[in-house]
């Protein structure tokens, strides 16, 4: 189904391209004046496929969502936007010989890309070397402020930050030890550094921490460290990766590991698809925190999901990776719109300062190339989707976290010539 | 007391899952030198087989059985994985024996294929393919021997996979229109939920066990007993024991080594899909589950000695008991006070990576002073 799906995709837009070329631009695209195309950049092959291809699947959507309102208007005329979607097959330097091809070959103002942090980092010294311009999506370890890429994910002040305090103040688990779960590569690594040093400042106490190789899911030894760091409960931080968590939720669950007995899990990797492939009965009465959930009660919210569904199956669901893939297709059209130009210097200036409506309610580009967003910190319910429990308001986001002890007092401005990537605050 | 029994069950648990995912290779690789680097697939075939029989055992039909799934699906992963070794061994392996990298990178591309297969295909159509090749191979042999021997047999051997493709059609449109999950391909990952007796934790002198490690533990144990028995008690292990030691000399006494080719490549494939199964209640079930296992399995059989069960069986059990050892620190807990710079060391190497580190860094010393591992096989074909 799922290839099916994109083979069917693909011939759409080839046969779309045959008959704008055969029609010389009469035909299907006589309400727009021109079309500009713009570059997907997604692993729809090997390991990340499952996780990538439901960004690309809303990229597709919010670009249609544009071109059915009539597309991008620069000096008033109305340009269609067109994709042409690559794979980076999971493959971190594909990532940046696609990037390259995408730039140099079809001439793309813009790539909407990237999932991994290892992609990002394999595809940021292309776009810095040609000046172009990479919107990336997922909610990462931050630590990174290039004046190249876009970053609509939340940073760990916007996620795990809120979720350690919410863990130790105000959860069943109050004041308990902490016990950090991750996989072994850079975000979680990074991540539990911010909320070790987190725990420090609130009083608390960090009793053990264990990160899982990639592909490892033997986690006997993991637990007989949690049961001994914390025999009477408490609280686990888990920045397990994909099928990790899998192994991870159905063995501790075996080994008495649950709410009932004390133990509460705060997850940053878990959202509404992953609980579904997990299984709501490992994973209810454990927490969530992102920026958008499912279940959020608004307008724009329930409209996204519906859209969504009608577009792809009513069996789909939307998660946080999606919301921000789809916010930042907006916000490059805003951008441009402003900016007047799709030139990527003038857009990269109008960016700054959008504001857009999102399904997670009001964001902003702040001048450091991230969002500001709102905080939700969810209880996993049996239905397989987050109940919310707690709000903030808007969090600023920070590039260069202010916890980290690499970081602390360090800030990025993109608008200041005199600031940029870091400067002293 | 409390705290030994733990690490003991720990290390136990560990090296079951190992011993078990190694015992088919140990066959395979062990007895009949062939390195099948598409043993990791077949596992993942077994696994994949529980999750169907899952869920045609959530099928109103057989609802009031489904708490004996997982036991059904033990003996239809053997048969799974077995035939597919078969057909695996009649097709590929045996136009490859003495030519070690042919068959390597011939089973690594097997390996692939499979994976692709599981991502791309509907399950449902996939089952069918299986049961058309189950028919297809065993149908021929239960025919009685007038007919194996007349000379038209061939023709009953081809209308007999005619009967079987037409099986496989009808069972895999039977299950992709009642089973609406197994009528799409996907490629990601599937979830086999143990059944209710099987979850939780049961409790032994004080000190509370996972149903499900003792479970596997359990599959592992009459695996390990079934294949020893079937090898040094049954005429067939006998044959196949001759074959390991003497090849030659097994097939002028009038021993079919084809057969046993055969046999042993089926047997060992077949006790991959069991592993599947116990793999299948641990985590999740993916088109990667069998890689991540197949490391480990050539470790195991090659710390154990090529072509000893028993050795197989202490590596698997030391390997788990020094991960369990070195990866949760317990020679803290067993020493509490020991110099600084000795613990400090330990707590270095008590991360599940570090751990992993360190199993590998002593395997590869271990083999430095005993390259032909554990238990060496003596004999003729060592000789050779």
């Amino acid at each position: 189904m799922r290839i099916s799906r994109r083979i069917m995709a693909g011939l759409a837009t080839a046969s779309l391209a045959v008959t704008a070329t055969s029609c010389g631009g009469g035909g299907t695209s006589e309400s727009f004046d021109d079309t500009v195309t713009v570059g997907i950049l997604h692993s729809l092959s090997g390991t990340m496929a499952i996780s990538e291809s439901t960004l690309v699947d809303t990229e597709k959507m919010a670009i249609e969502e544009i071109n059915a309102a009539g597309g991008v208007k620069v000096g008033g005329k109305s340009y269609k936007i067109e994709y042409i979607v690559e794979d980076g097959a999971s493959d971190w330097p594909t990532f940046a010989e696609k990037s390259k091809k995408l730039i140099d070959q079809d001439g793309v103002p813009v790539v909407f890309g990237g999932w991994t942090s290892a992609s990002r980092k394999a595809m940021l010294p292309v776009y810095e070397s040609k000046d172009a311009f990479l919107y990336y999506p997922i909610q990462y370890e931050a630590q990174e402020c290039s004046n190249n890429i876009f970053y609509t994910g939340a940073t760990p002040n916007q996620q795990s930050e809120p979720a350690t305090d919410f863990m130790y103040k105000r959860s069943p688990a109050a004041g308990g030890d902490f016990f950090l779960v991750g996989s072994d590569y850079v975000f979680p690594r990074t991540s539990n550094t911010i909320t070790k040093a987190q725990v420090a400042q609130l009083g608390g106490k960090v009793v053990g921490e264990d990160y899982l190789p990639l592909g490892n899911t033997e986690v006997a030894p993991i637990i007989s460290k949690i049961k001994k760091a914390l025999p009477e409960g408490g609280i686990i931080i888990n920045t397990l990766n994909g099928d990790q968590n899998v192994a991870f939720f159905k063995q501790i669950q075996d080994a008495g590991i649950t709410p009932s007995s004390g133990y509460y899990v705060m997850n940053y990797s878990i959202a509404e698809e992953e609980i579904s492939t997990i299984g709501p009965e490992f994973l209810e009465g454990h927490y969530g925190a992102w920026n958008y959930m499912m279940s959020i009660d608004t307008p724009a919210s329930k409209k996204f999901a519906a859209s969504f569904k009608k577009r792809w199956g009513a069996d789909r669901v939307v998660a946080d990776p999606q919301e921000s893939a789809y916010n930042m297709v907006y916000l490059w059209k805003q951008a441009v719109e402003d900016a007047g130009t799709f030139d990527d210097n003038a857009v990269r200036e109008a960016l700054v300062g959008q504001k857009f409506d999102a399904p997670q309610g009001p964001v902003e580009v702040m001048p450091n190339h991230h969002l500001s967003q709102t905080v939700r910190i969810g209880e996993i319910n049996a239905e397989g989707g987050f109940t919310i429990l707690e709000e903030t308001g808007v969090v600023l986001p920070q590039a260069w976290n202010q916890k980290h002890p690499s970081s602390k007092g360090f800030a990025c401005d993109w608008t200041d010539p005199s600031k940029g990537e870091k400067y002293k605050l | 007391m409390e705290l030994l029994l733990d690490s003991l069950f720990n290390g136990v648990a560990i090296g079951s899952v190992l011993l078990v995912a190694a015992l088919g290779l140990a066959i395979v690789f062990g007895l009949m030198g062939v390195i099948n680097l598409a043993h990791g697939e077949l596992m993942m075939l077994g696994a994949y087989t529980t999750y169907v029989t899952q869920l045609i055992f959530k099928l109103p039909i057989l609802k009031s059985f489904y708490n004996s799934y997982i036991i059904v699906s033990i003996f239809l992963a053997f048969i799974v994985s077995g035939v597919v070794g078969i057909l695996l061994e009649k097709t590929i392996i045996r136009k490859l024996y003495g030519s070690p990298l042919e068959t390597l990178l011939a089973t690594w591309g097997v390996s692939l294929i499979l994976q692709q297969f599981v991502r791309s295909v509907p399950l449902a159509y996939g089952t069918g393919l299986v049961i058309s090749l189950i028919i297809g191979l065993l149908l021929p042999t239960t025919f009685p021997s007038k007919i194996k021997e007349s000379i038209n047999f061939k023709y009953f051997k081809f209308s007999s996979w005619i009967i079987a493709a037409l099986t496989g059609v009808l069972t895999g449109n039977i299950i992709s229109s009642s089973v609406s999950k197994l009528s799409r391909a996907s490629a990601r990952n599937v979830d086999v939920t143990a059944p209710s007796w099987m979850r939780g934790q049961v409790e032994i002198i004080g000190t509370a066990f996972p149903k499900t490690r003792l479970m596997i533990i359990v599959i592992t144990v009459i695996s390990v007993i079934a294949i020893t028995l079937f090898l040094n008690q049954s005429a067939w292990g006998m044959r196949i024991r001759a074959v390991t030691q003497n090849r030659q000399m097994s097939d002028c006494l009038g021993i079919s080594t084809e057969k046993v080719d055969i046999i042993t490549f089926g047997i060992g494939s077949g006790l991959a899909g069991v592993a599947g199964v116990a793999v299948s209640l641990l985590g999740s079930v993916g088109p990667n589950v069998g890689g991540n296992y197949i490391v480990g399995c050539f470790m195991v059989v090659v710390l154990g000695g090529v072509g000893n069960l028993l050795g197989t069986v202490l590596a698997s059990f030391g390997i788990g008991i020094m991960t369990d050892l070195i990866g949760a620190g317990r020679l803290l807990s067993i020493w509490p006070d020991m110099p600084l710079p000795l613990s400090n060391t330990i707590n270095f190497f008590a991360t599940t990576s570090m751990a992993r580190v360190m199993i590998f860094a002593l395997i590869v010393i271990f083999l430095q002073f005993k390259p032909t591992g554990l238990f060496p096989q003596k004999g003729r074909m060592v000789e050779n």
